[in-house]
């Protein structure tokens, strides 16, 4: 089984958020910052490892971005991707319709037929919640967003997503999508021979081409600092009589 | 006119929609609501309470149960149809999923999680969630007709006195096998102990402060509260509590009455997820933790002795 994973380069999400001076990206210029992997997408890689360790085959990781998003492909090679198509842009950001177009595109285009393309639901910078249903859209294959737990037996996939505290159950036939979400499995950190033999492996460079957004950044703006400060009710087990005054005084306890 | 999909569950009516419907008549009085399934009919007319006055709801025989590209399906054949000037839904994971489809199969952009939105000729203005609400985005849409979710908790459910049952207007949407796929198949409880963590109007929520072995107190007080136990990523990336219990950017999204937070630093993708919370109670031994700047009422100390202390007095108030 070949499976593509679609990972995207992010900001390392900072304690304290910056913009930069047009206030139309995060700064990442301080010494505390770095750029990581999209915590959901490092789960869509993990899932897709486990499945060909299981299944035999290779799993090759998309990525749209910067050049410098190879530094993200090679962390997921040291943990079992064989190989990475980079479908480079310039710095401006791309909307997630020329995105998914460009990543299907690249897919379907790719040397490799794939029996599956596993994304995060959302990317953890532009909160989307859209590339991997047009990626689905656009190859006619079926999708599963929000899952949670995953299986594939006999060329169907079986999918959990979480609704309240029940789970829902879904089964879709290979060729499908799957977007899945921050806990459907723990990632593996990646083995020392592992990022030996990451710097090996090969990235195809792709240069697409981005229609005009029609989801058109403007600027970015951050929500009022909280500045508040808590009303302290005491230290250690004496606070005890004070809580239960509050939860009386918001009506929680009766 | 805008158009409003309300999602429904097992016979229940989804009160985030409700939000999104008081989104849309912010914007225009002429609100007109979808809903997918013939279990609908019998809800749907509740929607008048809120200002709704048509309902139109998707029946087909393949529909027995949530089934996202079909809902989208039928959600942008209904738009397509009535040529609303904007189509809303709730920012929740169906909300987000079936405008996602809907959008899609009429190559139309999608804009998520807005918190403010103004419709234009062809190009509407919108503000929305990056970041899961930690930075704000605002944005044109360049469309005829705008795609959009509502952030959760931001707009407020808007119940109308003296309004009358809205009409239900059923269609038959043109759905193919391959839409109808994607079901759900089977549903099974996932022993969270009955209160859903995102309906929750407590959450007892804890951190790495409390410990891998730490958590029978806070279980206890969310039992004597009616609550449930929520946690950070960090415990779940350790093992020691389910997923589905993860409060966070990446886990489940809480507005509850009471969030109380224990042994929690009050990390940015943590705070993403409880910030709507009404008010928030911390319990750390660290006085300057972030967490702090969010809290309405602290106590500073270690969870191991704090929370037997606050459960023995809650457990005394309640005689």
């Amino acid at each position: 089984m070949n499976v593509a994973v679609c990972i995207k380069r992010v900001p390392l999400s900072p304690g304290r958020w910056s913009l930069t001076a047009d206030g139309t990206a995060i700064d990442t210029s301080g010494s505390a910052m770095g750029w990581t992997l999209s915590p959901h997408e490092e789960c869509a890689t993990e899932a897709a490892v486990q499945l060909i360790e299981a299944d035999g085959g290779e799993v090759t990781a998309f990525s749209l971005g910067t050049a410098d998003s190879t530094e993200q492909i090679r962390e997921l090679m040291a943990v079992g991707v064989s190989r990475g198509v980079l479908l480079e842009t310039g710095a401006d950001e791309w909307d997630p319709q020329a995105t998914a177009a460009a990543l299907a595109s690249a897919i379907r285009d790719d040397a490799t037929q794939y029996d599956m393309v596993i994304v995060g639901t959302e990317s953890a910078d532009t909160s989307g919640y859209q590339v991997g249903v047009r990626i689905a859209h656009a190859l006619g294959w079926p999708i599963v967003t929000n899952v949670k737990g995953l299986t594939v037996t006999g060329g169907v996939a079986r999918c959990e997503r979480v609704v309240g505290t029940d789970r829902e159950v879904y089964e879709v036939s290979l060729p499908a999508v799957i977007a899945v979400k921050d806990g459907v499995n723990i990632p593996r950190y990646p083995s020392v021979p592992g990022r030996i033999k990451a710097r090996k492996k090969p990235i195809d460079t792709l240069a697409p081409t981005a229609a005009p957004a029609r989801l058109e950044k403007v600027t970015l703006a951050l929500p009022p600092q909280e500045t508040g400060t808590a009303t302290v009710l005491g230290t250690g087990p004496e606070a005890a009589p004070r809580v239960v005054e509050i939860l009386k005084e918001i009506g929680v306890l009766a | 006119m805008i158009l409003v999909y309300v999602d429904h569950d097992r016979g229940v009516l989804d009160e985030l929609s409700l939000q999104a419907i008081a989104a849309a008549r912010g914007i225009d009085a002429d609100v007109q609501a979808v809903l997918i399934g013939v279990d609908a009919v019998a809800l749907a007319p509740r929607l008048g309470e809120f200002g709704v006055a048509t309902a139109h709801v998707g029946v087909h025989e393949g529909l027995t149960d949530y089934a996202p590209m079909a809902a989208g399906r039928a959600v942008s054949q209904l738009a397509e149809r009535l040529q609303p000037t904007a189509v809303l839904a709730a920012g929740s994971p169906r909300g987000n999923e079936v405008l996602a489809h809907a959008s899609a199969i009429v190559n139309e952009p999608f804009a998520a999680d807005c918190t403010s939105i103004t419709l234009g000729d062809g190009v509407s203005e919108v503000t929305r969630y990056r970041w899961a609400g930690n930075v704000f985005e605002q944005a044109r849409v360049h469309a005829p007709m705008l795609y959009a979710t509502t952030a959760l908790h931001v707009f407020a459910a808007d119940p109308q006195s003296g309004s009358a049952p809205a009409a239900i207007v059923e269609f038959a949407p043109d759905l193919t096998p391959a839409d109808l796929a994607v079901r759900v198949l089977e549903r099974t409880g996932g022993g969270g102990g009955g209160v859903s963590l995102a309906e929750a109007k407590v959450v007892v929520s804890g951190g790495r402060g409390v410990g891998e072995s730490g958590f029978g107190p806070l279980e206890e007080l969310a039992e004597l509260l009616g609550g449930t136990v929520g946690c950070s990523r960090v415990v779940t990336s350790a093992g020691w509590r389910p997923h589905a219990e993860q409060v966070g950017q990446t886990g489940t999204k809480v507005a509850p009455d009471l969030y109380i937070a224990i042994g929690i630093s009050g990390a940015t993708q943590h705070i993403a997820g409880c910030k709507n919370a009404k008010t928030m109670i911390a319990i750390n031994s660290d006085p300057d933790a972030t967490i702090m700047s969010f809290a309405d009422y602290a106590v500073i100390g270690d969870a191991a002795t704090v929370m037997p202390a606050i459960v023995e007095a809650v457990r005394a108030a309640k005689g």
